[in-house]
């Protein structure tokens, strides 16, 4: 036992005697947390559309002026005419047109019907649905204005309650789901390339030699990355709470308990890469080109899983990081306890398990 | 005076407070074999950076093969050649490819480059591998191949930095005969070794210790002056009391 | 001139003979680029409904029966109180509960109001804006029928009504495919060049080889180009390889001009490589390297409007985003592939990239020291 601390300790030398390396493994996930807590959000907001006013009546303006006054987006009246449309878009100026055609109040009032055309740059699909429904929302709404005084009967009004989240914040789903991508990207990579740096140099030999059982070596070089992996999980947390107004509804105990188990999945399969690997450019191709854009779409924070294709939602079932971001959404925004995760807890613990096992076999074939 | 190639005075280089080479002061001439010799520690491989032009001096002078150490490093470089203590070919291209890479930098011609190959290869026999990647060859083989690669391009100077390190005797013996045939051609040989056996192959050498140089003659008049049989017993009287180095 | 053509002799040989290197560099881009755009979806269907009757009146079922055909929402939970059907949100089961009170019929008959309470789970902002959004669509639609019905019909036509067209320009059919699969190959070709350019001089350092190079008369910025030239080139071949996936497995063949696509993937190529190799000018190991690289693409590419949009991004993130190389390869592939944008929509994305690629290769030569 004292050996292995021997071991443990010349790791940490390693690791803390790289000041840059040092400085990005603590920095980023701080630095990360506050970009995407700020900056990052599902809602549509200040795009820029244009108005068109064929009418410059009476009623097209008032309904302009409340879409000019909307939070939503940013308007911009245009005097010209439909062919800048195209040419707007094609900048990549406005995302959406409302055209208001000649005789707008006429036909409105006269023939009881008129109509607004609403144009949507749909290359972005998420975009260009929600504005539209955001427009149709305040065209509607001034109508209802206007047959307002003669009694339309029969209102049905629906009262939204937001739980869990009633501002919408995007920190409570970003959070989490950040939490979950850099520590998982992060804890690969570095037990990934470090073992594998060993083998490159040629310095594993010597650690083999020793009279120890090769699982201790490679363990060895897993804890100071686990507690540097935990000091950031505070230090994101600290961060969240007091910085990002995110609470911890649930047991802070549990949450640290659900990490270190995370952080040691991830550690797993880093170890995985490396006994597999035989070059650090590999490992970090690998773990990196191979593993980010694939851990941010199966995580779920981005977009949700039950959308997939279900054979993709299967694959997702074997991204860590989509169970420990579910494990936290659980513990610190819904404030609920173990029996709520128990099952996603097994898994991790299972991927954990199987990771270790097929690496030690490949690890002994090496060997012999 | 005539036909000095490298002139040092008081050539210093200070890391902090640390003074890893200490106004060292000597010359070399065209044609000689010099021996720069000292223990691991005692800045041999610092002043052959400085002299190579891949570290600037932090005080004194030196000027080689007729250029400025501060001014003229690019100078320096086209009519040098360099043998680094850490094996410098590319292990995944071949010997083949080597020979032509650098070749291709120091600016000979094609037919030029074509011609030393083959004879390159003849030289040192290594005509089943020439289409081998270097990674695959043996130490020596590396050694050897590394040598004739610092000089294919006729330097006037070419520095070797402990280029036996790890070799056999036989092995050894071999590189020292390139060495003898380059010199023969006019290159100028600095090579910093310390292994004492081999200094007795030098012309001159300097023994330095802590940063200085602390003798500097031939091997003959050194064993004279220090009444040793072996150049290991004249190094060991000097470098007794050094603080640095093992 | 001629050193540069041994420089990128040596760096071909050393890249093709690394066959490692070589798959990854095209398998895994394909790879992702027909795997990943199928997860990559917003389109909200399927949400999981979740629904407290207390009324069991004939408009009740009306209401909850349109809900459930509109096609947006499944019915997950039938309960008999909103404690009941809590425990499905919170398993994530159910991200809206529907609550009808008891006499709602009543009440909407007779009092000409009545009331309905919807729940969501908030905390994926895009379900809960969209699902609230939808359900009060419905509901709106709801109220309308009944209204009719209720006044008989008579009040219909003395009520001005405002009708929409709403068109979708550029992507008719709201396949949000078309969206992500450019900005997805935007983000692999950038990890490419990004990720070897930085990882290749530092390998060199690591080696040792960089001494020998350092020793010979080779001009910084030869050497750097010849670092910079392969990787350009690979860069372009893969963004080649994933413009004919994107024809293959998605039938996206570019609306505006191919050439115009290619100009601003070589100048943008020149601005990434130049990120990577002054990074790896700075680094020691590749270790470092790769960390570094990983902190920038991370900033990269969740700020580059590839997920979410940088119109909805505080001021000063927005102010970030002008410096991000990769936000102006994400709209130009959107806009000249998707909308036919020209030359002439792009100068600004041009701009500013090309000056990048100066900027950035001009420090990595300036920083890069053959003398120590």
């Amino acid at each position: 036992m004292k050996q292995f601390l021997v071991f443990v300790k010349k790791e940490f030398s390693h690791v803390l005697r790289d000041r840059k390396t040092l400085l990005i493994l603590f920095g980023m996930p701080v630095m990360q947390i506050l970009i995407f807590g700020f900056a990052l959000t599902n809602e549509v907001k200040n795009s820029q559309i244009a108005v068109i006013d064929y009418a410059k009546d009476e009623t097209s303006r008032r309904i302009i002026e409340r879409i000019e006054a909307s939070r939503y987006f940013e308007t911009e009246k245009i005097v010209a005419d439909h062919g800048q449309i195209e040419e707007l878009f094609r900048q990549g100026k406005i995302k959406l047109a409302v055209v208001f055609p000649q005789r707008f109040d006429h036909d409105l009032f006269h023939q009881n019907k008129a109509q607004v055309q609403i144009i949507a740059d749909a290359s972005d699909p998420n975009t260009a649905n929600t504005l539209t429904s955001y427009v149709s929302a305040i065209i509607q709404d001034y109508q209802s204005g206007l047959t307002a005084g003669q009694s339309m009967p029969y209102q049905i009004k629906a009262e939204t309650r937001m739980l869990y989240n009633p501002q919408l914040k995007g920190v409570h789903n970003f959070v989490p789901g950040v939490m979950a991508l850099v520590l998982m990207l992060v804890c690969v990579m570095m037990t990934a390339i470090s073992i594998v740096r060993e083998k490159e140099l040629g310095t594993m030999e010597i650690l083999l030699v020793s009279p120890f059982k090769p699982i201790l070596v490679i363990l060895s070089k897993a804890i100071p990355y686990l507690i540097l992996s935990l000091i950031n999980v505070s230090t994101i947390l600290l961060l969240s709470v007091f910085v990002l107004d995110l609470p911890v509804n649930g047991s802070v105990l549990l949450l640290f308990a659900e990490s270190t188990l995370f952080i040691i999945t991830c550690l797993t399969l880093g170890i995985f890469i490396s006994v597999k690997t035989n070059s650090q450019q590999v490992a970090m191709l690998i773990s990196l080109m191979g593993m980010l854009l694939p851990t941010v779409l199966f995580s779920g924070f981005m977009f949700p899983i039950e959308n997939m294709p279900v054979p993709l939602q299967i694959v997702s079932n074997i991204v860590p990081s989509k169970w420990y971001y579910t494990i936290v959404k659980s513990i610190m925004i819904k404030g609920l306890g173990f029996s709520s995760i128990w099952k996603e807890t097994l898994i991790l613990g299972g991927i954990t398990v199987f990771f270790l096992i097929v690496s030690l076999k490949s690890f002994k074939i090496r060997l012999a | 005076m005539e036909n000095i190639v490298i002139k040092t005075d008081k050539l210093t280089k200070r890391y902090g407070d640390f003074i890893a080479t200490n106004e060292i002061s000597f010359e070399v001439y065209k044609g000689e074999i010099f021996g720069f010799l000292g223990a691991n520690g005692a800045g041999k491989t610092t002043a052959m950076r400085m002299l190579c032009g891949l570290s600037t001096p932090s005080s004194g002078h030196a000027i080689i093969a007729g250029f400025d150490v501060y001014r003229e490093t690019e100078k320096i470089k086209k009519n040098i050649g360099y043998m680094s203590q850490k094996f410098s070919l590319y292990e995944d291209l071949t010997v083949l490819e080597n020979i032509n890479f650098f070749g291709g930098i120091y600016g000979l011609s094609n037919a030029n480059i074509k011609d030393k190959s083959e004879k390159l290869i003849d030289q040192l026999g290594l005509q089943k591998e020439a289409k081998k990647l270097v990674g695959a060859l043996p130490l020596g083989w590396k050694q050897k191949l590394s040598f004739s690669v610092a000089v294919l391009h006729e330097p006037r100077i070419v520095f070797l930095d402990e280029p036996t390190g790890g070799v056999d005797p036989v092995t050894r013996r071999q590189f020292w005969d390139l060495i003898y045939d380059a010199a023969a051609r006019g290159v100028t040989i600095f090579v910093t070794t310390h292994y004492m056996d081999e200094a007795e192959y030098c012309n001159r050498i300097s023994i330095m210790v802590d940063g200085r140089i602390e003798a500097l003659d031939t091997p003959r008049n050194l064993k004279h002056r220090f009444h040793s049989e072996s150049m290991d017993d004249v190094f060991f009287q000097l470098a007794r009391g050094a603080k640095r180095g093992d | 001139m001629r050193t540069i053509r041994f420089l990128l002799q040596k760096e071909f040989r050393q890249i093709f003979r690394n066959r490692s290197i070589i798959a990854m560099i095209m398998v895994m881009p394909v790879m992702q680029l027909i795997i990943l755009p199928l997860a990559a979806n917003y389109e909200v269907k399927n949400i999981n409904l979740a629904v407290v009757d207390h009324d069991h009146s004939p408009y009740s079922q009306k209401i909850i029966e349109k809900v459930t055909a509109s096609g947006y929402f499944k019915l997950k939970g039938y309960d008999a109180s909103y404690e009941a059907a809590m425990p499905l949100v919170e398993a994530d089961k159910a991200d809206l509960i529907l609550e009808i009170p008891s006499g709602f019929e009543r009440d909407l008959v007779r009092e000409s109001e009545a009331r309905l309470f919807v729940a969501v789970n908030a905390i994926n902002g895009v379900k809960a804006n969209l699902g609230g959004v939808y359900i009060s669509s419905i509901i709106r639609d709801f109220n309308s029928e009944i209204a009719i019905q209720l006044a008989g019909g008579a009040a219909v036509d003395q009520v001005p009504v405002i009708v929409f067209t709403s068109s979708n320009w550029y992507n008719v059919h709201m396949n949000y495919k078309l969206y992500m699969v450019p900005g997805i190959l935007a983000i692999l070709v950038t990890m490419i060049g990004g990720f070897l350019s930085a990882l290749n001089i530092v390998k060199e350092k690591e080696v040792g080889t960089i001494e020998q190079i350092n020793v010979t008369p080779i001009k910084k910025h030869h050497f750097i180009l010849g670092k910079l030239i392969p990787f350009w080139v690979l860069g372009n071949v893969v963004f080649t390889l994933g413009l004919t996936v994107s024809y293959l497995f998605y039938g996206i063949v570019p609306e505006g001009n191919i050439l115009v696509l290619y100009l601003f993937v070589d100048v943008y190529l020149l601005a990434v490589l130049g990120l990577g190799l002054l990074v790896s000018t700075f680094c020691d190991t590749q270790q470092q390297a790769m960390f570094i690289m990983f902190f920038f693409m991370m900033i990269f590419i969740l700020m580059g409007g590839l997920f979410t949009s940088i119109d909805s991004m505080p001021d000063w993130a927005k102010t970030i985003t002008r410096f991000n190389p990769v936000r102006y390869f994400i709209e130009v592939m959107r806009m000249v592939i998707l909308k036919g944008s020209q030359l002439k929509h792009i100068t600004v994305h041009l701009a500013v990239v090309a000056a990048l690629a100066v900027v950035l290769n001009s420090l990595a030569v300036w920083n890069y020291r053959k003398t120590v």
